[in-house]
C-alpha cells in the first residue's frame, strides 16, 4: 500500500490527483493522514502518531481509519503495491 | 457626465455550449454609459465559466442550490452583501426564480437589495401548462391547448383539436403525433420521463421568430428587439441569428407586456405561419442568452433593468438597429488550478 | 501537551453532485432544544427514540387558522381530524380551543365521546359506518356525512318506524383540476350523482339534511381548487334553496391543506411554494360570500383541515446506531427510528437536524432506520454534519399521520412526550413493552411446550 507520490495537498485541504485529473477536499485529520502517508509513514505509526496528536481512542480511530483508506483506495490516491 | 457607481450581483454564468444569460447581462452591465458596475458572479457550480472571466466579473460567490430553499439562500446573500454591498440583484435561471420572486421584498426592506422580478402571481401566469388561458386574458394567440393526465383522454379530444398535434411534457420534450395512436405512444413516453399532466397543444405550423424584452411593471414596454434564429445547435439553441423589422411582431410583443403588466426581462417566442399570423409558444420569465443583440442593436435591456430596479422612470427605446447579427462562439479559458482550488474550498472567487 | 480534538478524517470528491456547501447551514444548524426543553434531557427522560409535540405550537397554529378565517367570514367552526393524530392529549388541545371532532370510524367516534366531546359536535365521515355505527351515530344527533348510495338506503332502513331522525349531509366529490380527483369518496357532481342523493335524501323526512360536505385531495398546493370546490357547493345549495326552499345549516370544505414538508420529487422546499392559510381561507371564504347568499342564510363554515394543523407540532429524536459504508462508496447512517415511526417517510423528505454541535464538513449520505427490512430507509440522500454512533438528531414536522399509521412491526413503539404551555414534559402515551404485545396473544394448550 503507498500512496501516489504526486498527490497535491494545499493548507485549506484540497487534493488534486494528478493521476485522475481529480480534486478533493478533506479536513484536518484527512489532511494530516495524507501527508503522512506521502512522508512513508506506515499504518502502525500513523495509528500512534494520530491517537498522541487528537483527543481520540484507538478503536474509534482504527474504525475511522479503515473507512478514510476505503475511500483512498477507491479514490485512486492508495494504490496496492503489487499493482504499482 | 460621471457615471454612478453600483454594485450588481448577477446568475447565470454557466457560459457553455448552451448558455445562461448570465455573461450576456453582464457585458451589456459593463457598458453601461450612466452606471459604472462592479458585478459579482452567483454560481451553483464551481465549473461555471463565467467564474473565470475576470474582466467581466469583478468577484465571485458560490450560492446554494435552489432546491435548499429560502432561509439557505437568503442567509448566503446576507453574507455576500456584507462583503460586497449589494445594490442589486438580477436572477437569470428559470429554477431559481420562485425563491428570488418571495425573497425580494425582504431583500429590500432589511438589506436594501433591488431586484425588478416578476410578481408570483405573473410568474405563474405565463407557465407553460396555463398558456393557452395566459393568451386569452392577454389577447394574444397561442395555440390550443389542454392537460391531460390519461392516455385514453387523447381518444376523447373529438372536435377540440385536430391532427396533427403536439405532445408536450410538462418541463421539456415535445413530439408531434399525426394519428391518436402516435398521441398515446408518445404520452407514454414523455410522461415515464417527465410525470404528468402531458399537454395536448395545437400544431401550428410557421417560422420561430423570438423577442426580448422589458416591462415596467405598469403596462409599458420599456424595450423589444426581435430576432430570427439563423442557425441552431443540435440542442435547438440558437449558435446565430439576426435582428428583425418586425412593426406586427413589435406590437404583439408590446401587448403582451402592457396586459399583463410584465415587470422585469422576458423572452417570447412565437411562431409565425404562412399566413402571418403569431402564436405564442413560450414567454420565459428573465432576459434569453441572445440578450446582448439587443444591445448591439441600441437597446440596453439589462442597463434599463438596473434604473428600474432602483426605482427612476425609463423612457421606452422607441427604435433598434435592425440588420445586426450575432454569431456564437466558444473559446477555451485557461484556469490554473489554484482558482479552482479557491472557489471550491472556499466557495468565493 | 493538549490534544487537538478530533473529527473523523473525510474525504469528498468535489464537482460530483449540484449541491454546493456554502450558505446551506441553516439546514444543518444543530437543534439542541424544544420549547426550551434541551433535546438531551428528553432523550435521558424519555428514552431514544422518542416523539415529541409542542402544545405551544399546536395552539399557536390553531389560532393562527382560526384567526385567518374568522376574520374573513363570520360563521366558522373547525374540527379535529381524529386521523391525522389522535392521541387523547393532541385532541384534548383542540377541543379546549374549540375545536369539535372530525371521524372516520366508530373507533375514533368513540374515543371523541370519551374525550367529551358531545354527540351533536362529532362529523361521522367515511366510507365504513355499519348498522350498529349509524344507530349510534343518530342516538347521539351526530352530524352523519353520507357517502354512498348503499350507506343512503341503509339509513332510511335503520331511520323506517324508529321515530328518529338523523341529521345528515353528503359528501361529494368533484372536478376542480387537479390531479388525481378523488371521486372514490362521496357523490360525483358532475355527473348528476350528488344531486340525485340530495333528492333521495328530501324524500325522506326522517333525514333532516343539515350539510354538503367535500374533500378534494390532500397536501393541495392550489388554492383555486379550493375556489371552484366551494363555489360547486354553493351551487347545490343554492340549488336545494330553489327547489325545497331550504337552508342548509353547513358546508364542510374539508382538509387538504399543505403542511412546510417537502415532498419527495419536489425541486424546491415545502415551505416556500406551499400557500399560507390565509391564501387557503381567502379562496374559500370570498367564493362563498360573493356567491349571493342572503346574509342572515349564510351557512356555517366547516373545515377539518388536519395536517396543517399538527405537523409541526411533532419531533421525532433519535440516536444514530452505526455509520457505514455501501458497496459503491455512499455513505450510509443507521438510525434507531425508520418507517415504523416515521410512516411519512415514504412521501416526504422529512428534515433531519443534529442535536450536538456540529463539525464544520459534511457528507451525502443515505439514512436508513433499524429494521432488518429492505424498506426502511429514511432519506434516499441528505447532505449533513458528520455523524457519529450514538449522536443525537432531531426530525421535523412529524405531528400529523405518523402517531397513527406507526407500525408495531420488528420494533415496539417509544414514548410520545407533549411538552405543556409551560414547559414541562408530559408523557402522553407510554412505550410499549413485550408486555402490551402478548397481552392479546393466546396459545394454544398443545403447543405450549416444546423440546429442542
Amino acid at each position: 500500500m503507498h500512496i501516489n507520490k504526486n498527490i497535491a495537498i494545499s493548507e485549506t485541504g484540497f487534493v488534486f490527483n494528478p493521476l485522475t485529473g481529480d480534486s478533493f477536499s478533506t479536513n484536518q485529520v484527512g489532511q494530516e493522514i495524507l501527508r503522512k502517508l506521502q512522508g512513508g509513514t506506515n499504518q502502525e505509526e500513523l495509528l500512534k502518531h494520530l491517537t498522541e496528536k487528537f483527543n481520540i481512542d484507538k478503536t474509534t480511530l482504527e474504525k475511522d481509519m479503515t473507512d478514510f483508506m476505503l475511500m483512498l483506495n477507491s479514490y485512486q490516491i492508495l494504490m496496492d503495491d503489487e499493482k504499482a | 457626465m460621471k457615471k454612478r457607481k453600483i454594485t450588481v450581483g448577477v446568475t447565470g454564468l454557466n457560459n457553455i455550449d448552451s448558455p445562461g444569460p448570465g455573461i450576456p447581462v453582464i457585458r451589456a452591465l459593463k457598458e453601461s454609459e450612466l452606471f459604472d458596475i462592479r458585478t459579482i458572479g452567483l454560481s451553483y457550480e464551481t465549473l461555471e465559466p463565467g467564474l473565470y472571466m475576470h474582466d467581466l466579473v469583478d468577484k465571485s460567490y458560490q450560492i446554494p442550490n435552489p432546491s435548499t430553499g429560502t432561509s439557505s439562500l437568503l442567509q448566503r446573500l446576507e453574507y455576500i452583501h456584507r462583503q460586497e454591498k449589494l445594490d442589486l440583484i438580477i436572477p437569470n435561471f428559470d429554477a431559481e426564480l420562485h425563491n428570488f420572486i418571495k425573497l425580494a421584498p425582504q431583500l429590500k426592506s432589511d438589506y436594501n437589495i433591488a431586484t425588478f422580478l416578476p410578481t408570483q402571481k405573473q410568474f405563474e401566469a405565463r407557465h407553460k401548462s396555463v398558456l393557452y388561458e395566459f393568451g386569452e386574458q392577454n389577447e394574444v394567440k397561442v395555440p390550443f391547448a389542454k392537460m391531460i393526465f390519461s392516455a385514453s383522454e387523447i381518444y376523447t379530444l373529438g372536435e377540440e383539436i385536430t391532427y396533427p398535434l403536439v405532445v408536450k411534457g410538462k418541463y421539456y420534450d415535445a413530439s408531434v403525433a399525426a394519428t391518436p395512436e402516435q398521441a398515446v405512444n408518445y404520452f407514454h413516453k414523455i410522461s415515464a420521463k417527465w410525470g404528468l399532466p402531458i399537454i395536448i397543444q395545437e400544431f401550428i405550423s410557421g417560422n420561430e421568430v423570438n423577442v426580448t424584452a422589458i416591462g415596467d411593471g405598469k403596462g409599458n414596454c420599456v424595450g423589444a428587439v426581435p430576432m430570427r434564429k439563423l442557425y441552431i445547435t443540435d440542442k435547438g439553441k440558437a449558435w446565430a441569428g439576426v435582428a428583425l423589422e418586425d412593426d406586427k411582431l413589435i406590437d404583439i410583443a408590446k401587448k403582451v407586456i402592457s396586459n399583463s403588466k410584465w415587470r422585469g426581462g422576458c423572452e417570447l417566442e412565437f411562431i409565425k405561419t404562412k399566413e402571418g399570423e403569431y402564436y405564442l409558444l413560450e414567454m420565459n420569465p428573465r432576459f434569453p442568452a441572445w440578450v446582448y443583440l439587443a444591445v448591439g442593436c441600441g437597446q440596453n435591456h439589462p442597463e434599463a433593468l438596473v434604473r428600474l430596479a432602483l426605482g427612476e422612470d425609463v423612457n421606452p427605446y422607441e427604435s433598434y438597429e435592425v440588420g445586426k447579427m450575432f454569431i456564437r462562439y466558444s473559446f477555451d479559458q485557461i484556469v490554473n488550478m489554484s482558482e479552482f482550488e479557491k472557489i471550491s474550498t472556499f466557495g468565493e472567487l | 501537551m493538549t490534544k487537538l480534538s478530533y473529527e473523523r478524517p473525510v474525504i469528498t470528491k468535489l464537482n460530483t453532485g449540484t449541491m454546493n456547501k456554502f450558505g446551506t447551514r441553516t439546514e444543518y444548524a444543530p437543534v439542541t432544544q424544544i420549547d426550551g426543553v434541551p433535546v438531551k434531557k428528553l432523550i435521558a427522560d424519555y428514552g431514544s427514540p422518542c416523539f415529541v409535540i409542542s402544545e405551544r405550537t399546536i395552539r399557536d397554529t390553531y389560532k393562527n387558522a382560526v384567526r385567518a378565517f374568522k376574520s374573513r367570514y363570520p360563521k366558522v367552526q373547525f374540527a379535529w381530524s381524529y386521523k391525522t393524530n389522535y392521541l387523547n392529549a393532541v385532541c384534548n388541545v383542540f377541543h379546549s380551543e374549540g375545536s369539535w371532532a372530525e371521524v372516520v370510524s366508530i373507533f375514533e367516534y368513540e374515543k371523541a365521546l370519551k374525550n367529551g366531546v358531545p354527540g351533536t359536535k362529532i362529523i361521522f365521515n367515511g366510507p365504513d359506518k355499519t348498522e350498529s355505527d349509524l344507530r349510534t351515530a343518530i342516538e347521539n344527533n351526530s352530524m352523519i356525512h353520507i357517502d354512498h348510495f348503499d350507506e343512503l338506503y341503509q339509513l332510511s332502513e335503520i331511520l323506517q318506524d324508529s321515530g328518529k331522525k338523523a341529521r345528515v349531509a353528503i359528501r361529494v366529490n368533484m372536478d376542480t383540476g387537479i390531479y388525481p380527483m378523488w371521486d372514490r369518496f362521496g357523490f360525483n357532481y358532475e355527473d348528476g350523482s350528488a344531486w340525485s342523493a340530495i333528492n333521495k335524501i328530501f324524500a325522506h323526512p326522517e333525514m333532516d339534511f343539515v350539510g354538503l360536505h367535500c374533500h378534494i385531495g390532500t397536501y393541495m398546493l392550489t388554492t383555486n381548487a379550493y375556489s371552484v370546490a366551494a363555489g360547486k357547493l354553493c351551487d347545490l345549495a343554492f340549488n336545494i334553496k330553489q327547489r325545497y326552499n331550504k337552508n342548509i345549516e353547513y358546508l364542510d370544505l374539508g382538509g387538504g391543506f399543505a403542511s412546510a414538508n417537502t415532498l419527495k420529487g419536489s425541486y424546491l422546499q415545502g415551505g416556500d411554494i406551499i400557500p399560507s392559510v390565509d391564501d387557503y381561507a381567502e379562496a374559500i371564504t370570498s367564493t362563498i360570500l360573493n356567491y349571493g347568499f342572503k346574509p342572515d342564510e349564510l351557512p356555517t363554515l366547516f373545515l377539518e383541515t388536519g395536517r396543517a394543523l399538527i405537523d409541526d407540532a411533532g419531533y421525532l429524536l433519535g440516536s444514530v446506531i452505526a455509520i457505514k459504508r455501501l458497496s459503491d462508496g455512499r455513505r450510509a447512517t443507521i438510525m434507531n427510528f425508520g418507517v415504523n415511526l416515521l410512516f411519512t417517510a415514504f412521501w416526504y423528505n422529512h428534515r433531519i437536524s443534529p442535536a450536538q454541535e456540529i463539525s464544520a464538513q459534511t457528507e451525502d449520505m443515505v439514512i436508513y432506520g433499524p429494521l432488518c427490512m429492505n424498506i426502511d430507509v429514511v432519506r434516499e440522500n441528505i447532505n449533513l454534519p458528520l455523524l457519529n454512533k450514538g449522536d443525537n438528531v432531531v426530525v421535523h414536522r412529524v405531528g400529523a399521520y405518523n402517531m397513527t399509521q406507526w407500525m408495531q412491526f420488528i420494533q415496539m413503539r417509544p414514548k410520545v412526550v407533549m411538552i405543556g404551555m409551560d414547559g414541562t414534559p408530559h408523557i402522553i402515551r407510554e412505550h410499549e413493552t413485550l408486555d402490551t404485545m402478548l397481552r392479546y396473544e393466546k396459545m394454544p394448550a398443545h403447543l405450549k411446550e416444546f423440546k429442542l
